[in-house]
Formats: structure tokens, sequence, C-alpha cells
């Protein structure tokens, strides 16, 4: 039976309470706050972010498929999922496909990839959603999105969900759109946009589903209803006669956002999270039509599969201070620039170094064990040549061995860099940036993990590497 | 066993431009201020160098050989050998001028070490360095001298606050030296309590912590010990001398604990044995070390025999490496005062050594009495490499 076998989130770990940006215009404000990326990561690196939690440590080896769906790919030509391929150090004989255009591109990748277990084409396949959606400065949805990743990883060992329905509704309807060059979405009169866009639609796909597997709303034991508004959201659970309280899944807009193609496989994955064995979920997800999908939780507890909860995300934050420092992180304006790079990337030397700079991969010498990154042919112990086994740092946690912060060497609306040495299993030393923290919180011996980050852009390209981050701990109960 | 160069060559005349931002200075004036006031004080011609050796670093990547000496001074029919070896740029330059003329192969050469460094549009030296284009993307000099500071503070048992006493104690030394400097960048004394509230560079680093970014250039003329006295009464005999490289960044370098050194506790170990010097705390009267910053010089106290390990806050209390202390370090205010126009650095410091053993120091304030033995030494890269020079005013 073709099911869910893991899953994990990936919210960002800046916050931006929606006043800060709501006071910046002098206009209103929608409540909580929403999450957004750090100037560090994108749809790439979250979609890996999210992978990462969902794997869980998991051997790569049973993996043989991925797709990666998103509306803000850092590349429009070249295959984003390939880049995320390497990072989660896949082989290289997978199938892996890009999905995109569509706020129903994360559960089209998931119908897909379900469709592909189910035939034989692939036996694990990791399905990975993530959205930075950007809107225009001022705006209602400025407040309302959130940036986030959601990742799935199906197979049938193991089933913790199984999809026991689908069905789907399609429309051509210019609701919510942007072109091949606009900065930002844009919508039609609000009214149409709800009514004939989201609320039709959702409720249309959502009735027809239950009909056709034989249920009404009071079977359902989680509405899964990704929502742009917390107005729509209740509007519609309540107008299908499901219970606000007890049915409906949380729409995490309030402190996250709606994270856009990501949201619906987000709210899944959440609602896994304290799902029960027998539980019936219903997903609906919009986005120029709608799909509905009715999984079943078996008897497998579904808790404790992915390495870090959405409770715990939403918990680890830091909060943006300044709407400024938003609107530079969201690259709306351009701050200051610092020094120039001394460096300039390599296309050459970024394929060449793929191994160790994306896979994460240092070199463990067969005579001596020495470990050390990145792989070194000839070992820094005992000189052995060429004599050396793979070992993957990425899913381990490390030990900060000693760190400084540097002021110069940040970005202007960002400038503190904590340069940080790191030790991980084996005595191994990753050197690297750390990330996601308050630089003046960090101290020796405080435990990191490594994180993928983009680290700029140059000769026409962006470039990635790893980084250092304080260790999320689960804090999900 | 090699058995090493001691007494063979001799520095027979140098020059030193003065640091600081010489806006309206090249690379090409400060080179022939450096070589003329060389040329003067060893009465020689251009003529008459055989072979020269520049140190220089920041050149564009594809790189500038020996033109900027040869265009500059109109030098040919010679060699002219560049090399680029981080800090230790000046000492390479110097130490290898000096193996060819012990070689036999010449009788008169120069090395000459040079950086415009003002001429960049920024103040530091940059943020990236390595081959990789992510590896050390961000990495910075600062950055990375930084990193030894809480090892060492730990190993100590130091508080942050300690620690920055501590490392500002050395700045407000090197300070005080680089007042009665004429040549060099800043000639401010700062208290303790400006060293440790100064704005933070790379914390625990502070502005007092860290070097001076500057222009800069100096010159050593060498000859054979036989053809010395010929030059002039006073020449300047190499003692010994040791160049040492680690392997890997230390950031990377498994069970590195960012305490001991390799490559200055070989260097230094090299030059005393090639020297004949068996307790350095003693014997040396004077010491120019790299202090990039001020953590740095710390830690080469330690790995220098300079102090006992983990005992350099003792000395550093006591004033031993003041002026009129039992060893002067950075007397003339070191590369906290002078700034570090890389490739110009060690033979700026062995500028001072050498004037030190003459007793020819421009500011009588700054003269060791009655110095013997002289060291100069610079320390480069992530940091990766060292190089120390001992000096000394008789055979034997």
């Amino acid at each position: 039976m073709v099911g869910i076998v893991s899953y994990g989130t990936y919210i960002p770990t800046y916050r931006i309470d929606r006043k800060c940006i709501a006071d910046a215009w002098g206009r209103g404000a929608l409540k909580g706050e929403r999450s957004l990326a750090n100037n560090d990561e994108d749809s790439i690196t979250m979609a890996v972010a999210a992978g990462m939690n969902c794997l869980n440590g998991r051997a790569r080896e049973s993996i043989d498929g991925l797709n990666f769906a998103t509306t803000t790919p850092p590349y429009q030509e070249k295959m984003n999922a390939s880049l995320i391929s390497a990072a989660m150090d896949f082989g290289r004989e997978i199938s892996i496909t890009d999905f995109g255009y569509s706020l129903r591109s994360g559960v089209a990748a998931l119908k897909a990839a379900s469709h592909s277990v189910s035939c034989g084409a692939t036996t694990t396949h990791l399905v990975t959603a993530a959205d930075m959606r950007s809107a225009y400065p001022k705006s209602d949805e400025e407040q309302s999105f959130g940036d986030g990743a959601a990742a799935l990883l199906l197979g049938t060992d193991g089933v913790l969900a199984t999809i026991e329905g689908h069905c789907t509704l399609n429309s051509e309807i210019m609701d919510v759109w942007r072109k091949t060059d606009d900065p930002y979405i844009n919508m039609w009169e609000g009214r149409f946009v709800q009514n004939e866009g989201y609320i039709a639609h959702v409720k249309a796909v959502i009735r027809t589903l239950l009909e056709k597997q034989g249920l009404s709303p009071e079977n359902i034991d989680k509405l899964i209803l990704p929502a742009p508004t917390e107005q729509l959201f209740s509007k519609v659970v309540k107008s299908l006669g499901f219970n606000l309280e007890t049915q409906a899944q949380p729409s995490l807009l309030s402190q996250v956002g709606y994270c856009g193609t990501a949201h619906p496989l987000m709210m899944l994955c959440h609602a896994l999270e304290t799902a029960k064995p027998g539980e019936l979920l219903l997903l609906a997800a919009y986005g120029d039509g709608a799909d509905a999908f009715l999984f079943k939780v078996t008897d497998h507890p579904p808790q404790r599969h992915c390495a870090v909860r959405t409770e715990s995300f939403l918990k680890t934050k830091l909060m943006l201070p300044a709407y400024g420092r938003f609107l530079s992180y969201k690259e709306v304006v351009t701050p200051l620039p610092g020094e120039p790079f001394r460096l300039m990337p390599s296309a050459t030397a970024t394929w060449r170094e793929g191994d160790s700079m994306l896979r994460c991969h240092a070199s463990k010498c067969r005579a001596c064990g020495c470990v050390s990154f990145p792989i070194q042919r000839i070992c820094p112990q005992c000189r052995s040549k060429d004599d050396f086994d793979i070992t993957r740092l990425s899913d381990q946690k490390g030990k900060i061995f000693t760190f400084t912060r540097d002021n110069i060497a940040g970005r202007s609306d960002d400038p503190i860099v904590v340069q940080t040495v790191a030790e991980f299993d084996e005595g191994v030393r990753f050197y690297g940036l750390m990330t996601d923290c308050d630089p003046s919180q960090i101290e020796l011996d405080q435990m990191v993990e490594l994180t993928f980050r983009k680290f700029y852009d140059g000769a026409g390209f962006h470039n990635y590497f790893w980084k250092l981050r304080p260790a999320r701990e689960d804090k999900g109960e | 066993m090699p058995h090493g160069i001691k007494d063979e060559v001799a520095i027979i005349g140098m020059g030193c431009t003065r640091f600081g931002e010489r806006w309206n200075d090249g690379l090409e004036d400060l080179v022939i201020e450096a070589a003329y006031e060389a040329f003067e004080d060893a009465g020689v011609g251009p003529e008459e160098i055989q072979g020269c050796w520049l140190g220089t670093v920041t050149a564009p990547m594809i790189g500038i050989g020996g033109t900027a000496l040869a265009d500059s001074l109109k030098m040919q029919n010679i060699p002219i050998i560049r090399n680029e070896n981080w800090c230790t740029t000046g000492h390479v330059a110097l130490l290898e001028a000096c193996m060819a003329v012990a070689s036999g192969v010449y009788d008169v050469v120069m090395a000459l070490g040079v950086e415009k460094l003002k001429d960049t549009g920024y103040p530091g030296l940059g943020t990236g360095r390595g081959m990789s284009p992510v590896l050390e993307a961000r990495r910075t000099a600062p950055g990375s001298f930084g990193l030894i500071a809480k090892r060492y503070f730990k190993a100590c048992g130091l508080s942050n606050e300690e620690g920055k006493a501590l490392i500002g104690k050395i700045a407000v030394k090197n300070h005080d030296n680089g007042s009665r400097c004429a040549k060099a960048h800043f000639h401010n004394r700062i208290t303790l309590d400006q060293a440790v509230n100064a704005p933070i560079i790379a914390w625990p680093l502070g502005l007092f912590d860290c070097c001076g970014n500057s222009d800069g250039a100096a010159c050593a003329i060498i000859t054979r010990k036989d053809l010395a006295k010929k030059f002039r009464a006073d020449p300047v005999y190499l003692k010994g001398f040791g160049i040492s490289m680690d392997a890997m960044l230390p950031h990377l370098r498994p069970g590195f604990d960012w305490l001991r050194f390799d490559a200055l506790m070989t260097s230094s170990k090299k030059a005393y044995e090639m020297a004949g010097i068996k307790n350095p705390r003693e014997e040396l009267d004077v010491a120019e070390v790299h202090d990039c910053f001020t953590i740095t010089e710390l830690a080469i106290y330690e790995n220098f025999g300079f102090s006992e390990w983990g005992k350099a806050r003792d000395d550093i209390e006591s004033g031993f490496f003041c002026r009129g202390g039992g060893l002067p370090v950075n007397i003339d205010g070191g590369l906290k005062c002078f700034g570090h126009p890389v490739g110009a650095s060690g033979l700026r410091m062995t500028y001072e050594v050498y004037k030190q053993l003459q007793q020819k120091v421009d500011n009588p304030e700054r003269q060791v009495p009655n110095p013997r033995l002289g060291l100069s030494h610079t320390f480069g890269g992530p940091p990766q490499m060292s190089a120390v020079a001992i000096f000394g005013n008789e055979l034997g």
C-alpha cells in the first residue's frame, strides 16, 4: 500500500511582527506575525531543510525519487531539484522533477510521487515544496504571506497514512497571478477572488470527494484547509458543515503566514504530528482549481518521525526588529554594499567540488581513521594517499570549538558574522558561518547543526554551501 | 645535517619609508623611497646590485612578477624574483636573498618588500580567501586570528573581561612604543580603558587589538660576511632563521587546539638552533614579532619560548616585554602602529632590529642599551606560515 512514510516541515527562524510592517506604512495590521526566509535562504535551501527534517538521518540509498515544487524557483532554467538532490546527498540515478507555476504544484508533486510509487517506477519518493512569494509593499499580502517548506516521504514500507482517495477540479481563472517579469503577485477584485475562486472550487472539490467516498463531514477527523486568510479559512470550514474547534487543522496563518504552494503540505505534516491511528484527514488545496485528498492514518503511530516538529519551529524564532531589514531580506531594496568579494565564483570549481561543498562529504582515512573536511586526498594525520572512505557530515550535530563575532565580514543589513570552528563526530572540524542565531548568545561547546544556505551571487549564478546554526531541539510537546 | 648560514651574510644597508596613508605615493614611489635610503646607507648604487628579491602580496591575480621593482628602479640584466607568502612575504624576500648570497652566486643583492594597500577603496584586507568559491568566502584576517582568543581565555581560565584586559595591555604597550617612532603610521598613546572599550572588529578583538592598514616599503642590501666591512664598519649579520608552513587551514585541521602553532614553534626552534641560542628569553635583546592582532603577539610569546606555556600573563603584567623590560617586543610600535602593508612588514621589522643593533635608532628613547641579538618575525595566512630571522652585530 502506498502512503506517507515520513514527513517534516520547515519554518525559517526569522519572524516579523505584522504591526512592524503596518506601522511603517501607517496602515492597519493583520493579527500576529509572519515568517520570512533569512537572507541566505531561498526555496531550494528551505526545501533541503524540510527534506533533511523529514529524512531525520534515514539512509539515502533507499530513496529513488525526488519532486520539488515552488512558484519561486531560484532558477528559471536549470533544474532546481538537482541541487536539492545533491545537498540531500541522493544518488545520481534517482528520478527527479521540478514542479512549479501553480499554487497547486505542491500537491501536484505529491500526486505525481504517489503515482510513481503506485506504478512501481520508484519505491521511496521524497516530495518537497517551498515558497517565498513576494507581495506589493503596503498590500495585505505583504503581511499575510509567509515563507516555509515541507517534505513528505512516500513509499510502501512503514506507511503512516495511506491515500484513500483524491479528486481534482480545474479552472482557467485570472484571480491571482504573476507574469514572468513581475516582482509581485497581482490579484483581481477581492470578492471575485474569494467567492468565484477559492470558496467555489474548494467547496466543490471537498463535496465531490466526500460523495465519492461515501462520507459526510462528521466522518472526517481533521480538515486540512490551506487558506490565504483566516476569514476564508473559517468561512469555508463552517459552510461545509465542519466544526472549527474540533475538526479544523490549525491554519498556521497568524504565526507563519500563507506559504503558497508549500502550505498544503506544511499543514498536512503538522496534522500528522498529532494524528492518531485510524483517523481520516481531508486536505484540499487551491490554485487555478482545487485538489482534494483523503488520508487514513494507519496503525503505526505517526509521531516522532521528523527530527523537529512544527510546534518546535513555531517556538524557535528570532524577531526581525525593523521593516527596513524585511525589505532588504526580500530584495525589495538594496542596502549599502559591503566590501567586494575577492573570490570569483566558478561553475567548474563548484561542479568539481560538489561532493564536499554540496553533499557535505568528509574523508575518513582508511589507514589511521582521521576524518577531515573537505575531502582530503592526502590524510592530514598520516599522509596516506587516496585511501579514504566518505562520510556525510550534514546529518550530524557538532560542538563549537571556537568562534569570533566578526563585524567586517557581513552584509550591511546583517553585519555580524559569527565565524565558527565546530567539531563533529570523530574529531572532524568544520569551519563555517553561524546563521539563524543571536550572535551574543553563542558560546563554546554549544551544540550546532549544519544547514544548506545560499552564499552570494557572482558570475551570474547563486553559490550554495553549508553553514552552522544552533542545534534545534524538538520542543513539540 | 645542514650546517645553516650563521654569520655567512650581512646586511650592509637598509631603508624604510614612513608608513601610513600615502595617498600621493604609488607603489613605485614607495619602492624608490625605501631603495634609495638603503643605497645611501650601504654606500652602493643600483648598478652594484646583482639580484633582487621582491616581496609584494596584493598585486593582481594574474601577477606582476618582478616588474614593479625593475620598472621603478630601472634595474635590468639581473634576476628579480617576486614572492607572495602572505604576511611572511617580506621575510621570505630577505631570507631568499641571504641564501642566494650564501650560495656564492652573488656578492651584493637587494631584498625589497612593498605594499600599496590604500588604493583598494576599502579599509581592511578584504573578505574572502583561498581557492574555493565558498569555503572561505567570508573569511577575514581579524575573524581568523580572533579564533585564538576564546581558546586561550579558556585554557588560562580567563573571563572575557580578563582576557580583553590582558590583550589590551599589549595594545597599550605597542602604542606607547609607536609614539616614539617617527616612521610609524600611528603615534597616539592609548589607555587600557580605551583599548578595552573600543568598537569591536571581531569580538573579542576591538579596534586597538587590530593593526592598521598602511602603505609602506622597506629594503635591505646584503653581501657576504667577508665583504661586509668594505661597505661599512657596523654590518649586521644573519645569525639564524627558520621558515615553516603548516598543512591545512587551521580552521579545518583535525585536532588543532588554536594554542600551539607548529609553524611558530618550528620556525623559532630552527632559527634558535642555527643562531646557537639556548634560551631566547635571556639571550635575545630585542624582538619584533607579528602583532597583526594583540592576541597573535600573546600566542607568540608562548610559542617562541619567551614565556612559559600559559604564563604570558605574568610577563605582560610585569612589563617584561615593555620598553626597558627584560625583552622589549615591538619597540617601534609593531604592526599595531606601523600598520601592515603585507609584503613590507618583515623588512620593516628587520629595519628596526638592524638600527637597534647598530645603536642608530632615530629616537634615543627607543634605543635598547647595548643590544647584541635581535629577532624579527612574521606570521601569515589563515594563519599557517611563520618566518623568523635572528641578527647580531658581532661575528661568532
